[in-house]
């Protein structure tokens, strides 16, 4: 299987109350695909349209080569093989966990089984709760019930939405992890709405951006968010994400040495070991540029690159796309400067320059493997 | 009075079976449906309500009669009438109580919502399926609540009973029927205990559905 080919076609057109949905895109076979978009803009709707819960827009929805939505064709929810995480988990109240987790298993088409009861239980830490009911659990328990549920049915397609919205705050990092893990390792296709950028960020291989049931963009995550023509890029938060490995562990400063792409970052860390895979974000507002190497400075990360291009915008800023190393191992950062600096000192698109970056965020980090 | 008792459980007893059937689905259709004949006929469910069981008595003993309309639907079946039988009274009863069955499934299948049935298409279980494993478990308590008041509002019908069944003893008298006659015999002996006995019954009856209701009140996450 070809992991980046798309695998669902989606296209959709319909009023639907107040707005009208009208959008076009692909996912890849493999990966978490975030529906990202402000509320209302019709995010839940596209996934539901996904799912055959709503038939309130037409169109096309093909999966891998299955036509669930076509002209007069629509395959009911039921008879589609995906898994579905409710916002508010959706567990039913008249069943136990282990009931609840069993009701998709025993349904289960098992042409292609995903995941076994004992795993799930293991994996999302569920033995504790199983002779429970749903009533009792709190917002992280319950999620985790729901995604084992609905992993249990075997899907060959994952959605989940905004899973995180009744889940308070520490158990948040657990939920988004499992999430990420459960996909990569079941080698599930996931659909993750979401308007939150740090959960985008984090979770995100490929992204669809709509807004008023319209597609504002749609590609893998580091185009997008690296495309100065997107409302995204003119944001406080504008910035890229750069997958990687832990390289090398300095103990004695506590650095952890990263490697993306051509790039070499440092930043203060623990807890990884030497070969851990992560995920880092470097805001475009922690990012400024020179003319030359700077001497004696505190910045520890200082790359050489290449102006790609830039943007300015609201007359007093400007964003630009750095190429750092060969073009060849794609790794792009964003700056961001002040429009007096960018034209006063003279930078300009196919430049050679040098990018200080002061901040390093670890947005997660895996076990080798 | 063990005939007058059991003819009375009997009814009730059938009256609120045959309800619990009828209500069940015509609850849901009328939770879930946006059509405007769905307002129209949520309406007609009501009128036995508001309507005097007198009135009710009449139409039906006019349509159940041997030159009603059904006569002939009941001549398929080899009957000539229900009027003035038992099946005339369960079919009377059905009608006058079917507000107290349809108004508690109505309720219960409306605070349900749509979340559990999309969860449950999301988990393989098609529409038949999703009502039975699903919707009416989380609708059980609202059951045996409409159940208990449809019996206990069978055992306290008097119009449409009288109307319809005349109070033919061994056939279609009830508890309510007799009281009446025990007064009109002047016997208020026998009267007074049915009376009590009644009383007692609704009350035990109000207080077991008030407890269903406290403990199944929860709805589902």
């Amino acid at each position: 299987m070809n992991r980046s080919a798309p695998v669902l076609e989606v296209s959709l057109s319909g009023t639907l109350g107040a707005f009208t949905l009208d959008l076009g895109f692909t996912t890849p076979a493999a990966g978490i695909t975030a529906l990202f978009g402000p509320s209302g803009a019709g995010k839940s709707t596209v996934l539901r349209c996904i799912a055959g819960l709503s038939r309130q827009a037409g169109g096309r929805v093909i999966f891998s080569g299955e036509r669930w939505l076509d002209g007069d064709v629509f395959v009911p929810a039921y008879r589609r093989p995906i898994g579905y995480v409710f916002q508010d988990a959706g567990l039913f109240a008249h069943l136990t966990v282990a009931e609840n987790l069993r009701f998709g298993l025993k349904r289960a088409a098992a042409a292609r089984p995903v995941i076994g009861f004992d795993d799930v239980v293991e994996r999302l830490s569920l033995e504790a709760l199983l002779q429970r009911s749903p009533d009792g659990l709190s917002g992280g328990e319950r999620q985790r019930v729901a995604i084992g549920r609905a992993l249990l049915v075997q899907p060959r397609l994952l959605l989940v939405d905004e899973p995180l919205s009744a889940v308070d705050l520490p158990a948040r990092d657990t939920i988004v992890t499992l999430i990420e893990t459960l996909c990569r390792d079941l080698v599930i296709p996931a659909i993750y709405v979401t308007h939150d950028l740090a959960e985008m960020t984090r979770l995100a291989n490929h992204l669809v951006l709509i807004d008023a049931g319209k597609l504002v963009a749609a590609g893998p995550l580091d185009r997008v968010l690296t495309d100065l023509s997107l409302p995204l890029a003119t944001q406080a938060e504008a910035g890229v994400v750069l997958d990687g490995v832990v390289e090398a562990i300095d103990h004695q400063f506590g650095l952890t040495h990263y490697r993306a792409g051509g790039a070499l970052l440092m930043a203060p860390s623990r807890g990884l070991t030497v070969g851990s895979r992560c995920r880092l974000r470097v805001l475009a507002s922690d990012v400024s540029l020179c003319h030359e190497p700077p001497q004696g400075t505190t910045i520890l990360n200082v790359l050489p690159g290449v102006i790609l291009s830039a943007d300015s915008f609201d007359g007093m800023q400007t964003t630009i796309l750095l190429q750092l190393g060969h073009a060849d191992e794609g790794v792009r950062l964003l700056a961001r400067v002040t429009r007096k600096s960018w034209e006063g000192l003279g930078f300009a698109p196919g430049q050679k320059v040098h990018a200080l970056v002061k901040g390093v965020s670890l947005l997660h980090g895996l076990a080798a493997g | 009075m063990a005939g007058i008792i059991m003819t009375t459980v009997e009814l009730a007893a059938v009256t609120s079976a045959i309800l619990l059937l009828i209500a069940t689905p015509l609850g849901w259709w009328l939770a879930r449906s946006r059509h405007w004949l769905a307002e129209v006929v949520g309406a007609i469910a009501l009128l036995p309500l508001v309507l005097p069981p007198t009135v009710l008595g009449f139409y039906l003993l006019i349509a159940l009669g041997p030159e009603g309309p059904l006569a002939l639907l009941l001549g398929f079946f080899g009957l000539h009438t229900l009027a003035f039988t038992f099946s005339g009274l369960v079919v009377g009863s059905v009608i006058y109580s079917l507000p107290f069955a349809l108004q508690p499934i109505r309720a219960r299948f409306e605070a349900i919502g749509q979340r559990p049935l999309d969860a449950a298409a999301s988990l393989r279980a098609s529409p038949l399926d999703a009502f039975c494993s699903v919707v009416v478990p989380l609708a059980r308590p609202a059951l045996l609540s409409a159940a208990l008041l449809t019996f206990a509002h069978t055992v306290g019908e008097f119009g449409v009973v009288l109307m319809i069944g005349g109070s033919i003893p061994g056939r279609t008298q009830v508890l309510s029927t007799s009281i009446f006659e025990a007064i009109e015999a002047g016997d208020t002996h026998t009267a007074q205990q049915l009376a009590a006995g009644m009383l007692l019954f609704s009350l035990l009856a109000i207080l077991g559905i008030r407890l269903l209701d406290r403990r199944f009140s929860r709805l589902p996450v």
